[in-house]
């Protein structure tokens, strides 16, 4: 393995905006697990990132993540324990020993939360994981797209309740049967997907994404320092389009199969003014449009962003009267397959359409 | 109804009397180090000007910046026993985890964390520790600790083990002040246990401040009702408002915002109030002030409050001006603008004094600018115009040209045309328009609750009722109450069609 790289105290900060901002609105700026990263730096413990290629083929790595409603883990405190029973339950279950611990997705707490755990166990985490984003749900994983299996998967609550499902049908079950454990346990469980190799990942999973987030955060750590536009900055330095600056004006929302679904109208500030762009999401913002016509949908990264700050909106915090920008990053191109657009594709997400990437419609977009 | 409005700043006091729509008087005098006297000084200059007599008042409304000050600078903080009932959650991240340093040396007493709590749908997380509780009741006691803040998971929703807690506590150490934290509100553990413990630590300065003002009113012959104001432009009676002393957070630039829209008769503008030392730039709608979406930090704490939005700029009357380079602000001679600006016999260059020799205002002695070099007085016009032009831009909202309404003392620097501004409006009494807003205040409600199995207009309604209910507890008139904000949000990942109802209402004090 390859010297792995220490994250620096100050680079954290960096990491917790870019995560928030891969979250495409299913998660935000996660400043509990922040928390819980700087204190265990206080305690000496190493956040160590290594690059997926340097590990050995044969490696063992914990896919690591907390599954549930974001709003539970505002009163019930994220714990690193927790994730880290699921961890060591794992390796009983499956008569193995990690030797690198990688995030389940990047966008949102979960970006953060496995290096709390890598930290605890002094093992180092993976840059790469299997979505490059935030999925609504377990299978939208590009392991899963590549035909790896969903189980065995160790599920831990906050009290001493340990679950294996040690195998399913197939990974859309594997969802269906966590989602009820974590319901009846509150709403919040910790996760460790199947041990994944040094090879798989090589091969399958989405490859630097801690540094992606970094970067992001730093554009507009930079901007703000120098008193600088973020929004600018961030399409200065990575492969993003404003698709809109504006103002929203509408939030409809409602729960349907669990899932918060909705609409948000944001209106233009900028030199379109009075066009609107509308936004639906599925918990993660998931197709944005003027009027009919469709300029980005999943599993392009749909961003909304505060404009004067640069940090997300999500979906349950957007609100009428927020300045914002609509950003749209390009998925990774693992998730962009025929067969991964079946798992993570508009299809999947209940649109009657065929995947066009972003960049097909950039040219409509007026890029700034 | 006849009130006195007072506004208690770092530099000015100021007050009114306002009989119905009518302002009857209004005053400035210093802010004095001892309460009593300064506010006496107040009530009994504002009596005088506006010919009313002591009995004939109804209410007295008060807003300090006493408390924000006090954590702002560290002092007249007690220190707080935490009890948190969460385990086995929350246990990594524990109470005093994200403050800064300086102000938990200050605060931070023992900490103790108990099993319990319970979960978003009311079920119990894990059996409630009560030996523990009463150990920890004991210990607090013998520690001689007066102040205890407690806080246990998902208490907004529940909050029967809080009442618990502090029973078991109160049994054991009668004497001491707690605080629960579901009185203060919002979801969100440590923003909620922050207010706790930041209000628990406010409790002795509360009390002495609430009974310095009762002992003002009392020197100057007044019986009538006393509020102080909180941050979102209401008032609480002041027996209750003294066990919330974090309620009264930011409840200035509110009181200004309030009091310009009263005086102007307009609800929505843009509001600049400009003081001694800063000029806040906020947005009015539907009367009240526009809300800061971000979380909102007092004195380096995180915590839920809602605020007013602002955005503030180091100008104000006493604001050093220098010549070459010129620089206007950011350092200002605040308070001692009566001794060291030029125009009143100082040697300082202030914003004040630059109002004066352009003319925009007749203040003190012009003849000791009367020689200011014509270049520099209107550079340094053009400098402070521009610098007010661009903040009141940032707040603007839509690109439609808005009013706005300058009020403050320092009101005089705002130039009479700004880009983008319908116009710039001056209001009388607009000197003393945080003192208006204090005596224009209402009371409020508010719910924020999880709701399970019930429809969503069932749901809204429950919302509604129960913030009308805490409204009339705090002393609104019912046939006065309106709702003033009703937001629901489905929760993900959450069974039974879970919905979080937000309501707020409003309403006059009967």
């Amino acid at each position: 393995m390859m010297e792995p790289r220490e994250i620096k105290p100050d680079e954290l900060e960096a990491l917790a905006l870019g995560t928030g901002i891969l979250g495409t609105g299913g998660g935000t700026h996660p400043y509990l697990e922040l928390l819980n990263l700087k204190k265990l730096q206080r305690e000496k413990r190493r956040i160590r990132v290594v690059a997926p290629d340097s590990l050995k083929d044969d490696a063992l790595v914990a896919e690591i993540g907390f599954m549930g409603a974001p709003l539970i883990s505002k009163e019930r405190l994220p714990d690193p324990s927790m994730l880290s029973r699921a961890l060591v339950s794992m390796e009983r279950f499956a008569g193995v020993r990690f030797s690198a611990v990688m995030s389940s997705e990047i966008g949102g707490e979960n970006g953060l939360a496995p290096m709390t755990v890598a930290a605890l166990h002094d093992l180092p985490i993976i840059d790469a994981d299997p979505r490059g984003r935030a999925f609504p749900e377990m299978q939208m994983s590009s392991f899963v797209i590549a035909g790896l299996p969903l189980y065995p998967t160790a599920l831990a609550d906050v009290r001493k309740n340990d679950m294996i499902i040690a195998k399913s049908q197939n990974a859309g079950w594997t969802e269906r049967i966590g989602r009820k454990l974590c319901v009846e346990t509150g709403s919040v469980l910790a996760t460790c997907r199947p041990p994944r190799t040094g090879r798989q990942i090589k091969d399958s999973a989405i490859h630097g994404s801690i540094s992606r987030a970094i970067r992001l955060g730093a554009s507009i750590l930079d901007a703000r320092r120098e008193h600088g536009d973020p929004i600018e900055a961030i399409i200065n330095n990575e492969s993003a389009t404003l698709l809109f600056d504006g103002k929203v004006v509408d939030v409809e929302r409602r729960t349907a199969g669990g899932f918060v679904r909705g609409s948000t109208k944001i209106v233009a500030t900028d030199k379109r003014e009075g066009s609107t762009l509308t936004i639906d999401f599925q918990n993660e913002f998931s197709l944005a449009r003027f009027g009919d016509e469709v300029l980005a949908m999943v599993p392009d990264l749909i961003c909304v962003l505060d404009r004067a700050t640069g940090e997300a909106v999500g979906t349950e915090t957007i609100r009428y009267g927020m300045r914002v920008a609509v950003l749209v990053l390009d998925a990774p191109a693992a998730l962009k397959t025929v067969e991964a657009l079946r798992v993570v594709g508009p299809k999947a997400f209940g649109y009657d359409m065929k995947y066009r990437p972003h960049s097909g419609y950039k040219e409509k977009c007026e890029v700034v | 109804m006849k009130r006195i409005g007072i506004d208690v700043g770092g530099t000015n006091t100021d007050a009114v009397v306002i009989d119905g729509d009518q302002i009857l008087g209004s005053i400035k005098t210093p802010t004095t180090q001892d309460v009593t006297s300064g506010v006496v000084n107040a009530l009994r200059q504002v009596l005088k000007e506006s010919k009313t007599a002591p009995e004939s008042l109804d209410a007295v409304m008060i807003g300090t910046t006493h408390f924000t000050n006090a954590v702002a600078q560290r002092r007249d903080l007690s220190k707080v026993a935490a009890i948190r009932i969460c385990l086995p959650a929350s246990a990594s991240l524990e109470p005093f985890i994200d403050w800064p340093s300086d102000l938990a040396d200050i605060v931070r007493g023992d900490i103790y964390m108990l099993q319990g709590g319970h979960e978003f749908d009311g079920r119990p997380i894990a059996e409630f520790d009560e030996d523990g509780m009463r150990e920890a009741a004991r210990s607090i006691r013998s520690s001689g600790l007066s102040a205890v803040a407690i806080t246990s998971v998902f208490s907004p929703l529940t909050s029967e083990l809080e009442e618990r807690a502090a029973q078991i506590l109160l049994e054991e150490a009668p004497d001491v002040s707690v605080t629960q934290s579901h009185t203060l509100g919002r979801i969100g553990l440590l923003e909620r246990e922050n207010a706790t413990l930041l209000n628990a630590s406010l409790h002795q300065l509360a009390k002495k401040t609430t009974a310095a003002f009762t002992e003002a009113m009392e020197a100057c012959g007044i019986s009538a009702t006393l509020y102080l104001t909180q941050n979102d432009g209401t008032v609480m009676l002041s027996a209750v408002a003294q066990k919330f002393p974090v309620f009264s957070f930011a409840s200035g630039p509110t009181n200004s915002m309030r009091g310009a829209a009263f005086l102007s008769h307009l609800s929505d503008a843009i509001v600049v109030d400009t003081g001694g030392t800063t000029a806040d730039i906020g947005m009015l709608r539907n009367g009240f002030p526009r809300e800061a979406n971000s979380v909102v930090e007092i004195g380096g704490v995180r915590t839920l409050f809602r605020m007013p939005d602002l955005f503030s700029l180091a100008i104000g009357g006493g604001t050093l001006v220098t010549r070459d380079p010129l620089k206007v602000g950011p350092h200002s001679v605040g308070y001692e603008l009566p001794q060291r600006s030029t125009v009143f016999g100082g040697n300082e260059v202030t914003a004040t004094d630059i109002a004066v020799a352009a003319g925009l205002i007749d203040l003190g002695d012009p003849a000791r600018v009367a020689d200011f070099d014509k270049q520099f007085v209107a550079d340094a016009v053009e400098a402070m115009r521009s610098m007010i032009a661009d903040g009141v831009d940032r707040m603007k909202t839509e690109a439609a040209d808005v009013p706005v309404i300058a009020v403050g003392g320092g009101a005089f620097l705002v130039p009479r045309e700004i880009p983008g501004v319908s116009e710039v409006i001056h209001v009388r009494h607009g000197e003393v328009a945080n003192a208006v807003g204090a005596a224009i205040a209402q009371v409020s409600g508010e719910c924020d609750q999880i709701f399970q199995g019930i429809s969503r207009e069932e749901a809204l309604a429950e919302a509604r009722r129960t913030a009308e209910n805490r409204a009339k507890d705090a002393g609104a008139d019912p046939s006065t109450i309106e709702l003033v904000e009703l937001e629901d949000l489905p929760l993900a990942y959450m069974p039974g069609n879970s919905l979080r109802v937000r309501a707020r209402v409003v309403g006059s004090i009967g």
